[in-house]
C-alpha cells in the first residue's frame, strides 16, 4: 500500500508542477489544485497508513493518530479557499489584461 | 494564565468581523472604528513588551488545554517587540488610509484588521501548525489588499503574489508534514526538545524539512532568489498597503530567526545551526542584489521595494552571524528598517499626489508644490535608510558592523554593508534630484497636500530619531531579546516542566 500511496503522491505533484510551468491561468490552477491534492495526502500519510485502526481510542488496541486528520482537514479548508480566490483573480487578471498568460502579457 | 496574550489577536479579529458583517455602517463609522481598534493595539502591546521585559517566558493555552498536547501562544521578548513595531506601523499606516485611499473599493477595514490578525498570531503563536493558519490568515487578506483599488498593474503583480505564495504554503505543509511524521508533535519548543534527541537515521529528513521551512519563509522575506515578486507588487500595492506590506517580509524574517533559533539552533545535536553557513552567502548576495536594482530603477515606489530587500539582506547577514550582538543589532536594524521603509512608502504616495500623471516615474515633471516640507522629509528618510549619521539606521548598522568582529566575517560584510550602502545613496540623490530639483517651472492644476496624511508620514519618519535619542534602553531590550533567543534552555523547559 506504501508504494501505491507514493506513487499517486509522486504522479499528482509531477502533474501539479508540469501544470503550474505552463505559465497559463487555468492549467495553473489546476496545478495548484493537484499539488495541494499531492500535500493533502502527504499530511494524511503522515499518521501512518493502516487498515482497522479506529480513531477513537479503547476501541482497540492500535488506534489511528487522529491529529494529521485534523491538520488536513484545516489545509483542505484554507485551500478551497485560496483556489477560489485564485480563480476569481484569474477571472479578473484576464479580463483587465485580456489575455489568460500569468504575466499579463503574451510572450514574444 | 495571562488573558492579556490574546488580546493582539482577539481585537483585530472581532473588529474584522463587525466591520464584515456590518458592511452597511457608514465609512466614517468604520473609520473611527479601525482607527481606534489599530491605535488601541500599541499600548496592549507596549504593556505586553513591559512584561516580556521581565525576560519571564509567557504561555496562553487556548482552552486550557496544556503544551505539548494543545496549542499555545507563547510571549517572549522577540514576539513583543515585533508586535510594538507592528503596531506604531499600522497606526500610522490607518490613519493615512482613512484619509480617502480607503474608498477605492469595498472593506477595506475589514481586510486590515484580518491582516493585523494574521501579523499578530504569527508573532504570538508557539507551534508550527498555528504559524502555517496564520500565515494563510495574512497571506489572503494581503492578496485582497494588494489588489484593493483594482487596475491593471495591481492585478497583474497580484496574480503572480498568489501564485507563489500558495506553492509557498504547499511547501510549508510539506516540511510540517515531514516534522510531525517523524516527531509527532508540532509544539515549537517540543520540536525542540525532540530534534536535540532524534537519532542518525531521522536526521536528514528533518534537515530536508528545516530546509523546506528556509524556503517558505525565504519567499516570504524576499531573500535573494525569491524576491523577484516583492518591488512590482509592492509598488503596485495602494501607499497605506505598501506601507503595512513592509513589516510582511519581517514576518518571513521572524518565523526565520525563531525557527532556526529555537528548532535548529544551538541545542539541535547535530542538526545545530543548519542553514548558518547557507544564510551567509545569501544574505550578501539579497543585499548586493537589492542594491543594483535600487540603481537601475526609473519608479520611485519601485526604488523602495530594492531598499526593503536590502534591509532583509543586512538583517538576514545579523541572522546568519548568529551571535548575541549580531541578532541583537539585525534587531534594532528591523525595527528601523520597518518604520522607515514604511514612511518612505507614504511620502512616495503624497509626491506622486503633486506630480499628476507622471506619478512616481522618475523623468523631469511639474514643479512640486510643497518642495520644502516633501524634500525635507525626502532627505531625513535618505540619509536614514542609507544609513549615514545621525539617524537611526547608522546605529543599526554600526551594531551589525561591530558584531561581525575582525575576522574572515568582518572582511565579507564590511565592503559589501558599506558600498552598499554608497549604492543607496547614489539611487536616493538621483531619485531626489529628479523628484525634487530638475523640474519644470509649472506645477500641475490641483497639487493635492492633505495635513492628515502628511502626518502620518511625519509621525513615521519622527521614529528614526526617536530611536536614536531612545537608542539605550532599545538596545539593552535588543541585546536582551538576543540573549532570550540563544539561551534554547528555558523554552525546553515549558514543556519539560508543564508551563505556566
Amino acid at each position: 500500500m506504501e508504494a501505491l500511496y507514493a506513487l499517486t503522491l509522486g504522479v499528482l505533484t509531477a502533474a501539479g508542477v508540469y501544470l503550474l510551468m505552463r505559465a497559463r491561468v487555468y492549467p495553473v490552477v489546476m496545478g495548484l489544485t493537484l499539488i495541494s491534492y499531492a500535500v493533502n495526502l502527504f499530511l494524511f500519510a503522515m499518521g501512518r497508513l493502516g487498515t482497522g485502526v479506529p480513531a477513537v481510542i479503547g476501541k482497540s488496541a492500535e488506534h489511528g493518530d487522529p491529529l494529521p486528520q485534523a491538520l488536513v482537514l484545516t489545509a483542505i479548508v484554507i485551500g478551497f479557499a485560496m483556489t477560489a480566490f485564485v480563480v476569481v483573480l484569474s477571472l479578473r487578471a484576464l479580463g483587465e489584461l485580456h489575455t489568460d498568460h500569468v504575466d499579463g502579457e503574451e510572450p514574444r | 494564565m495571562n488573558h492579556g496574550l490574546i488580546l493582539p489577536i482577539l481585537l483585530p479579529m472581532l473588529a474584522g468581523s463587525l466591520l464584515l458583517v456590518r458592511s452597511y455602517l457608514s465609512l466614517r463609522v468604520k473609520r473611527v472604528l479601525s482607527l481606534a481598534v489599530t491605535w488601541a493595539l500599541l499600548p496592549i502591546s507596549i504593556w505586553l513588551l513591559l512584561q516580556a521585559d521581565s525576560g519571564e517566558l509567557q504561555l496562553y493555552a487556548l482552552g486550557n488545554w496544556q503544551a505539548p498536547f494543545g496549542i499555545v501562544l507563547m510571549l517572549d521578548r522577540l514576539s513583543a517587540l515585533m508586535l510594538v513595531t507592528t503596531a506604531v506601523l499600522a497606526g500610522f499606516a490607518m490613519l493615512y488610509a482613512v484619509r480617502g485611499d480607503d474608498e477605492r473599493g469595498a472593506n477595506f477595514h475589514a481586510l486590515f484588521q484580518f491582516q493585523l490578525l494574521g501579523i499578530n498570531g504569527a508573532f504570538l503563536t508557539g507551534d508550527l501548525f498555528n504559524l502555517f493558519v496564520f500565515f494563510e490568515i495574512l497571506l489572503i487578506a494581503s492578496y485582497s489588499l494588494l489588489v484593493y483599488g483594482g487596475g491593471a498593474q495591481r492585478i497583474k503583480t497580484g496574480v503572480h503574489y498568489v501564485v507563489l505564495n500558495l506553492v509557498a504554503s504547499s511547501l510549508f505543509l510539506i516540511g510540517i508534514g515531514i516534522l510531525y511524521g517523524l516527531l509527532g508533535t508540532l509544539n515549537l519548543a517540543d520540536l525542540a526538545l525532540k530534534i536535540a534527541e532524534a537519532d542518525a537515521e531521522r536526521q536528514p529528513l528533518l534537515a530536508a524539512a528545516g530546509f523546506l521551512l528556509l524556503i517558505v519563509f525565504g519567499l516570504k522575506a524576499a531573500i535573494l532568489p525569491l524576491y523577484f515578486w516583492l518591488p512590482s507588487a509592492y509598488a503596485a500595492a495602494t501607499a497605506p498597503v505598501a506601507a503595512l506590506f513592509a513589516i510582511m517580509t519581517k514576518v518571513g524574517l521572524y518565523a526565520i530567526v525563531r525557527v532556526f533559533t529555537l528548532l535548529f539552533g544551538n541545542q539541535a545535536g547535530g542538526l545545530a545551526h543548519l542553514v548558518d553557513d547557507l544564510l551567509w552567502p545569501v544574505a550578501m548576495l539579497t543585499l548586493v542584489a537589492g542594491v543594483i536594482g535600487a540603481l537601475a530603477v526609473r519608479r520611485f515606489e519601485r526604488l523602495i521595494g530594492y531598499l526593503v530587500i536590502v534591509s532583509v539582506g543586512t538583517l538576514l547577514a545579523g541572522i546568519a552571524l548568529g551571535t548575541a550582538d549580531s541578532l541583537s543589532g539585525a534587531l534594532f536594524y528591523l525595527i528601523h528598517s520597518s518604520w522607515i521603509c514604511a514612511a518612505l512608502f507614504l511620502l512616495a504616495d503624497l509626491v506622486a499626489r503633486q506630480r499628476g500623471e507622471l506619478g512616481g516615474r522618475l523623468r523631469t515633471g511639474p514643479r512640486l508644490a510643497n518642495p520644502l516640507l516633501l524634500g525635507a522629509m525626502f532627505f531625513i528618510a535618505a540619509v536614514s535608510v542609507a544609513g549615514l549619521p545621525p539617524f537611526s539606521g547608522f546605529l543599526g548598522k554600526v551594531m551589525l558592523l561591530r558584531a561581525a568582529g575582525t575576522g574572515q566575517q568582518a572582511l565579507e560584510l564590511w565592503p559589501v554593508v558599506l558600498i552598499g550602502g554608497l549604492g543607496m545613496l547614489v539611487a536616493l540623490s538621483r531619485a531626489g534630484s529628479v523628484l525634487f530639483w530638475r523640474t519644470a517651472d509649472e506645477a500641475v492644476a490641483k497639487p493635492e497636500l492633505d495635513s492628515v496624511r502628511t502626518l502620518a508620514a511625519i509621525g513615521l519618519l519622527a521614529c528614526s530619531p526617536l530611536l536614536v535619542v531612545a537608542a539605550q534602553p532599545v538596545y539593552a531590550y535588543t541585546q536582551a531579546t538576543a540573549q532570550q533567543l540563544l539561551d534554547v534552555g528555558a523554552y525546553l523547559q515549558l514543556v519539560r516542566g508543564g508551563g505556566a
